[in-house]
């Protein structure tokens, strides 16, 4: 629980989001857009130019914008793999690893790491996603010493003790358990286990409780280097450090890491099965919660940039999205309906969310199968095709109003391989999408006949289309 | 005024406030600049001195569905285009009701601050409903209610955990409102109450980003000023009465996997205790159930292993009194009755023997470390100053927190923890409910 949370709503000051409503075109607020795209474009080359390329003298590379406006260093490291690396029956391993780095590390048994954190202040997480295990510290300038030794030791000498490891998967089995109670978490499992059968990204990210409880020390220690590489390793900074300050804190936090040829730097692509069609996990609720979807567009493809603009139109743009028109504000079926683009290292999907009354889930499926339909054969109006480039284009620069933003943007953008001087050049990829750019990757990515929904809850289907 | 010298503290912990400028506009409408000039957008806020505990009883969830319906229209916006209009300026737009705020906001390059705060003055007094936005509305409210608490046991047993506590008072009444009064919800209501409650005296504006403070005094009489004040204060709500009895709940669900347990305490909120008492509660909520190096966690995951979690916070922003709580997950085989005598000698224990100067030292240095960090985030300054303030706490009161707390001795954390009063408290137990007939279900499905 951070200091800031009691200034932020704790728990009984709930914040419930809100709203908006029916499309009607106007004349008087077409007259309040104001001409042409927002007057940000400079801010946002500004910060592009800032972005330095780091190599430290031990050859630990690092993307580092300098920000000596508040006394405080983000830094942020993502090794590529993640439970993707997982073998079959360990499930959750890569989850488990990172649950146990700051459970203990280098002379810090797990209590004392612990409390050191709090001595001065180190915020450091780790997490594991599907393609990538992520690591951050945000410190203070004044304790960067003190906040990068607990950081490398984490990282480097973690002791997997046998007290804390219990202690860890105790609470990771809690969590399952709690998972079992989630429809959020019951329909992510099923859609993810019938896009991706037998494959890592078919699995529950944690595992399963038998699958967990097979995981040992041992089994960690030896996922270290496999992990935590420092060939397959992006690393991003911001805050009030220049690069000559950089180069030794990158050599002492990662310059000890296992390097290259520890495991297969290529991992085997993973298409999706689009099976089409439903399924139904048993949850004893009022409203069913729906995640569906089917196969995708890779970052590198060059129609990537089309399929994100479409996809602000059609499920992404929030309340200016087509979903969001008919399903919530027109028929009021729905508080949340969207959809995103999914491209994963080793499959892409286009996935949609929904939730609704048990007895109005036929219906929001078939607005949302009529929308993929309709958007598949006619791809958007000119009008629609402005409004999303003037948001696209005008709210990137709300992107980077925050080091933990621009730590995250520089991780990301190394990832997928963007090129340093993407901010700059960005904004100018959309404006350059055509109507007919958006039309073609429609009618190449939505195939209303292969969505395939996964549904807690208790739907009543008895009309449903096959 | 202005503040931007460094607050004396200990050694590294200096906070650097960033500069606040605030102003009252003649109709009564005030108004805070925060400067942040790394990137050229800003977040603009108007913040109501109105949320679910000024509702007239039995018509809970009102303030928050007129917060839905002011997306709607006005008579120089076409229903629906309000949010429609910020997003093809690159602008984000939302809104969130509390029990003692609600609060508007959009996010937006900065030369588009005139545009939205026109937008905003003009759904302040000119909104317009129609019988069919309404009904629409009300079933997505309706919706949302299943998706944050009918979906979630969890939630509905705080949501009852909240209803025990308080004996009189309106925050025992969830802000999404009742399931049965949101469904009797309507325009009349909705209009009614933003006629008493939406006027520009009863409102505060929160400006944060790349802009100066004069520009923005000026924006603000140009589209606030003209707005006629409604010259009303936020109503006494009614208070609790001396609460004698403690109380207990058992919630029994199917659905949960995981059971816990956990209390809250009445406590003085910012708003309603003595100087400095706040702050002690806030160093307490730290030693006791801050994180992994709490007294609770440590005492009872890490050294007697009898709970998988377990943890405290305070919530003291309120108008009326704020709440204490303290939680705890069973490990395998603890019974939650077990687990609440634990929690239990672990609070009677601080309050006997005091925290240690560790212990002191690192949950001042957690919680003023937490305000330097908070000010990476333009929209989280704005957000802290914009619900301080709607409460009723001043500027200063604001930025001089982190010298108070640094202030906070081991006598006054003791005398937080003391005052705690199991006749003021709700103990709550949830846990799974044995499924009694399953010939039955399994017909059913």
């Amino acid at each position: 629980m951070s200091a800031g949370d009691q200034w932020n709503g704790a728990p009984r000051h709930r914040m419930t989001p809100a709203v908006r409503s029916s499309g009607v075109t106007g004349g008087l607020a077409a007259a309040m857009i104001l001409s042409a795209a927002p007057a940000m474009d400079g801010g946002v080359a500004q910060a592009s130019t800032q972005i330095q390329e780091v190599t430290s003298p031990g050859g630990v590379e690092a993307w580092l914008v300098e920000e000596q406006g508040l006394p405080i260093i983000s830094i942020e490291i993502s090794f590529i793999g993640g439970a993707s690396l997982d073998p079959d029956g360990k499930a959750g391993l890569a989850a488990l690893l990172t649950g146990m780095l700051d459970e203990g590390a280098g002379p810090y048994d797990s209590a004392a790491f612990s409390l050191r954190q709090d001595e001065i202040a180190a915020r450091i997480s780790f997490s594991a996603g599907r393609d990538t295990i992520g690591a951050k510290l945000t410190m203070l300038r004044d304790k960067r010493e003190e906040s990068l030794e607990l950081f490398r030791a984490a990282l480097n000498e973690p002791r997997f003790d046998a007290e804390p490891l219990e202690k860890v998967m105790g609470q990771y089995r809690s969590v399952l358990r709690q998972h079992s109670q989630d429809p959020n978490r019951l329909a992510n499992d099923a859609f993810y286990g019938a896009m991706f059968p037998g494959d890592p990204y078919g699995r529950p990210r944690l595992g399963t409780i038998e699958s967990m409880g097979s995981i040992t020390a041992e089994d960690l220690r030896a996922a270290m280097p496999r992990l935590l590489n420092r060939s397959r390793m992006k690393v991003g900074v911001v805050g009030a450090v220049t690069a000559e300050e950089l180069g030794p804190m990158l050599d002492a936090v990662l310059g000890d890491l296992a390097g290259a040829d520890a495991a297969p730097a290529e991992l085997p692509q993973a298409p999706p099965s689009a099976p089409g069609g439903k399924t139904v996990v048993d949850f004893d609720a009022p409203q069913s919660t729906l995640l569906f979807g089917h196969g995708g567009v890779p970052r590198s493809d060059p129609d990537f940039i089309a399929a994100y603009v479409m996809n602000y139109i059609l499920g992404g743009g929030g309340f200016s999205s087509r979903l969001t028109e008919e399903v919530r504000e027109k028929r009021g079926l729905t508080y949340g309906v969207g959809s995103f683009l999914s491209p994963m290292d080793r499959a892409a999907l286009y996935v949609g969310y929904v939730s609704t009354s048990n007895d109005k889930v036929t219906e929001a499926i078939d607005v949302i199968r009529d929308e993929w339909t309709r958007m598949a054969e006619e791809g958007p109006s000119a009008e629609e095709l402005d409004g999303a480039k003037r948001y696209l284009t005008g709210a990137y620069p709300l992107r980077f109003d925050s080091n933990a933003k621009i730590a995250n943007f520089l991780v990301q953008a190394q990832l997928d391989d963007l090129g340093i001087d993407y901010i700059a050049t960005r904004n100018a990829l959309v404006e350059a999408v055509t109507l007919d750019d958006v039309k073609r990757v429609a009618a190449r990515l939505l195939k209303p006949d292969d969505l395939f929904f996964a549904i807690a809850g208790r739907p009543e289907l008895e009309t449903a289309t096959p | 005024m202005q503040d931007a010298a460094p607050i004396d503290s200990a050694p590294g912990r200096s906070v650097v406030s960033p500069p606040i400028h605030s102003f009252t506009l003649e109709n009564g409408m005030k108004g805070v600049v925060i400067q942040d000039r790394r990137a050229p957008v800003v977040t603009h806020m108007v913040w109501y001195r109105v949320g679910a505990a000024d509702e007239i009883r039995g018509e809970s969830g009102i303030a928050h569905f007129l917060e839905h319906l002011m997306f709607k229209g006005t008579d120089s916006i076409p229903s629906g285009r309000f949010s429609k209009i910020v997003a093809e300026n690159g602008g984000q737009d939302n809104a969130f009701t509390s029990y003692d705020y609600t609060a508007y906001f959009q996010r937006i390059a900065k030369d588009r601050l005139a545009m939205v705060m026109s937008m905003e003055a003009d759904r302040m007094v000119n909104l317009r409903l129609t019988e069919e936005d309404v009904a629409t509305e009300r079933d997505v409210v309706l919706e949302e209610r299943s998706t944050r608490t009918d979906n979630d046991p969890q939630s509905l047993f705080y949501e009852q955990l909240q209803a025990a506590l308080y004996l009189n008072h309106p925050y025992g009444s969830p802000v999404i409102g009742w399931r049965d009064e949101i469904e009797k919800l309507d325009r009349e209501h909705a209009l009614a109450h933003y006629q008493r409650h939406y006027a520009p005296d009863n409102a505060i504006l929160v400006v944060a980003g790349d802009v100066t403070p004069e520009e923005v005094e000026a924006l603000a009489k140009e589209h606030y000023g003209p707005l006629a004040p409604a010259g009303r204060t936020r109503p006494i709500r009614p208070q609790e009465p001396p609460q004698l009895a403690e109380r207990r709940i058992a919630m029994t669900d199917e659905r949960v996997r995981q059971p816990f347990v956990t209390r809250q305490y009445l406590a003085p909120s910012y708003r309603t205790a003595e100087p400095g008492v706040s702050e002690a509660f806030n160093v307490l909520s730290e030693i006791l159930g801050g994180g992994a190096s709490g007294r609770l966690y440590r005492e009872l995951v890490q050294d007697e292993k009898v709970a998988l979690n377990a943890g405290g916070y305070y919530s003291g922003l309120a108008v009326d009194d704020g709440t204490f709580g303290l939680y705890g997950v069973p490990a395998d085989g603890v019974e939650l009755e077990a687990l609440e005598r634990r929690i239990d000698a672990v609070l009677a224990r601080l309050i006997e023997e005091g925290p240690t100067e560790d212990e002191l030292s690192r949950a001042k240095m957690v919680l003023i470390s937490g305000r330097i960090y908070q000010q990476d985030s333009q929209a989280s300054l704005a957000r802290m100053y914009g619900s301080a303030l709607t409460i009723g706490m001043s500027i200063e009161q604001v930025r001089d927190w982190p010298a108070r707390i640094e202030a906070v001795d081991a006598a006054a954390v003791v005398a937080a923890a003391k005052s705690l009063d199991r006749r003021r408290a709700v103990t709550g137990f949830l846990s799974t409910a044995p499924i009694e007939d399953t010939a039955e279900e399994a017909a059913t499905r």
